[in-house]
């Protein structure tokens, strides 16, 4: 062959050329793709199950069962579950990221996202964005359950508001961890078990269900770790008072420190997996 | 650099499996290769490499001369690809579909919107546009797939097995898409497990087996190859069965056989002896309930180049 340049590509039709790199792709994609995940939440309602009716059966069973042995009154109790249930139910939706994201990795979409010119992270990061649905319903399921029954916000809207934000963005961090077991295992059964493991202690090995000083030494020190049990006794600071200040620090440190070592690894293992 | 692809010597192994043993592929600019071979030949591995998913173990692979591993995402921008499962999202619409993936590939929400409208009108999907694509019947899904892989104008389709699992009017749509495609000047890769399909769409072919090629060429010189296309014919009267066998051999100048009960078969080198096998058979006044030409199948294009049938049971791994 004596060609060296190769002929244009002729097109028939005048057709606009190729679309070009613009700047933020990552922040572009990630929200497309976020969007995408949003699309797919509302067209399949009946996933929101878990974060809508579960919660409320929760909140209804430990109330009228417990609340009178705990507490000595079911409105006392009320007003002392309802805003670590609301960081239980949270931080419980945080799994269904990795469920979801394993299940989507064997259909063919996720072929052609890879063969985009695409960050590899977007697809994962617009995932766990597009999930943020999940722990909002999850809040307003529990808000209106509670209000109906009878729970009274004691600090005010701001303060609430500011639990809300501080238990949402620390399931967001959480989530990278679910997000990697969505990686590396290979059936959504097992991303779900293993999951769910890790969630009992860290959502049960806490003061939700009763004041931590009534637990065992042993637990009592998991509890003063666990940073989900810093996050429930924050938000019932934020929501019926009471110290705040500590707990807060124990749940950005903790959350961050999560966000750091789960994010690349799960896109490290994003990667890999083939 | 002549060469839309290309391909040298790739390695790809999984554990102890050996999918890919030193594969070569090439082909020129504006052409269509297929890649023939049967299940667990490799095909896949192959243009997952090329459509950089995978990186291969050994061996290098470009793409309009860019290298798949080092330059990925500039490869990226060129290609467009179509899996073995239509890789569409089920929940998404139509035009969600194909907007999300303009939106991927840096079009603004209304280029993106106009490129969508455009395609799915292209691909008969207008109507279909605003149902969730679970709706979709098989052949309006893989038109759908088809239509993704375009939003971003690429030089060089990745198709692989695009036909598997569709019925044969649907099939014909694909095969009118490619075609469309290739007169637009761009460069198609074509996996596909049928000699037929191979046939009406490849400039050139492409036979591998056990991740590596066993032989290329045009489909006429592959055909010459395998010894041709086979005449078949089955007599009204199976008591003229000996007669028609007789005119057959007559014509090839090569033993007939019978591989199932009534029927007499024949390889022949060109369409004109099927002429002949015709005029002859009516001459010696021998009606016929069958007769036709086919295509040798893989497994005999398998058999002429190494000697062994392709057990799709023993080479899928």
């Amino acid at each position: 062959m004596t060609t060296t340049v190769i002929p244009p590509v002729q097109k028939t039709k005048a057709t606009p050329t190729r679309p070009q790199p613009r700047p933020f792709a990552l922040v572009r994609h990630s929200l497309a793709l976020a969007r995408r995940s949003l699309i797919k939440t509302i067209r399949t309602p009946e996933q929101l199950l878990d974060v809508t009716l579960q919660p409320i059966i929760f909140v209804v069973l430990f109330v009228f069962l417990l609340g009178g042995a705990i507490a000595g009154d079911t409105h006392e109790y009320l007003q002392f579950l309802l805003p670590a249930i609301l960081v239980q139910t949270v931080v419980f939706a945080s799994v269904a990221t990795g469920v979801s994201l394993n299940t989507d990795l064997k259909k063919g979409v996720f072929d052609r996202f890879r063969s985009l010119p695409i960050g590899r992270s977007a697809p994962l990061i617009g995932s766990v964005l597009g999930d943020l649905i999940r722990y909002v319903v999850a809040t307003l399921s529990l808000t209106i359950c509670g209000l109906v029954l009878g729970f009274q916000l004691v600090t005010g809207i701001l303060p609430a508001l500011a639990a809300v934000v501080m238990t949402i963005g620390f399931a967001f961090c959480l989530s990278w961890a679910f997000v990697l077991l969505g990686m590396v295992l290979r059936e959504p059964g097992a991303v779900q078990g293993v999951a769910f493991l890790t969630m009992f202690p860290l959502t049960f090995g806490t003061g939700m269900m009763a004041p931590s000083d009534t637990l065992p030494g042993w637990l009592q020190a998991w509890v003063k770790v666990n940073p989900v049990a810093h996050a429930m006794e924050a938000a019932r600071g934020l929501m019926i008072g009471g110290p705040v200040a500590t707990h807060l620090v124990w749940v950005v440190a903790w959350g961050l420190g999560l966000l750091a070592l789960f994010a690349p690894l799960a896109v490290r293992a994003y990667r890999r997996r083939t | 650099m002549e060469y839309a692809f290309e391909a040298r010597g790739l390695v790809k192994r999984y554990g102890k499996t050996t999918a890919l043993a030193g594969l070569d592929l090439s082909v020129r600019q504006g052409s269509v290769l297929g890649v023939l071979g049967p299940n667990g030949a490799g095909k896949t591995t192959a243009v997952r490499i090329l459509a950089t998913l995978l990186r291969p173990d050994e061996g290098r692979a470009f793409v309009g001369g860019l290298d798949v591993v080092k330059d990925a995402a500039k490869v990226r921008r060129q290609i467009g690809l179509t899996g073995q499962y239509a890789s569409v999202d089920e929940d998404l619409t139509g035009i969600q579909n194909l907007v999300l993936i303009g939106q991927l590939l840096d079009l603004r929400k209304s280029e993106a919107q106009a490129r969508a409208t455009e395609l799915l009108s292209e691909f008969g999907l207008a109507e279909a546009g605003a149902r969730q694509a679970k709706t979709y019947s098989g052949g309006m899904r893989r038109r759908l797939d088809l239509a993704a892989s375009l939003v971003g104008r690429p030089d060089v389709i990745f198709l692989d097995e695009p036909t598997t699992g569709l019925d044969p009017s649907k099939r014909d749509d694909v095969w009118n898409i490619v075609r469309g495609l290739v007169a637009d000047g761009v460069t198609v890769l074509l996996t596909t497990q049928y000699l037929e399909e191979a046939d009406a769409l490849a400039d050139e072919i492409t036979v591998i087996d056990h991740g590596r090629s066993i032989a290329h060429g045009t489909p006429a010189e592959l055909k010459r190859i395998v010894g041709g296309q086979t005449v078949i014919a089955r007599p009204a009267d199976p008591a003229r069965l000996a007669e028609a066998e007789a005119i057959l051999t007559g014509v090839s100048g090569r033993p007939a056989e019978s591989p199932s009960r009534g029927v007499v078969s024949v390889p022949v080198d060109g369409d004109t002896q099927f002429t002949e096998v015709v005029a002859r058979l009516a001459q010696a006044g021998i009606s016929v309930t069958e007769l036709s030409l086919r295509l040798p199948s893989l497994d005999e294009v398998f058999f002429t180049l190494t000697g062994e049938r392709s057990t799709d049971e023993s080479a899928a791994a």
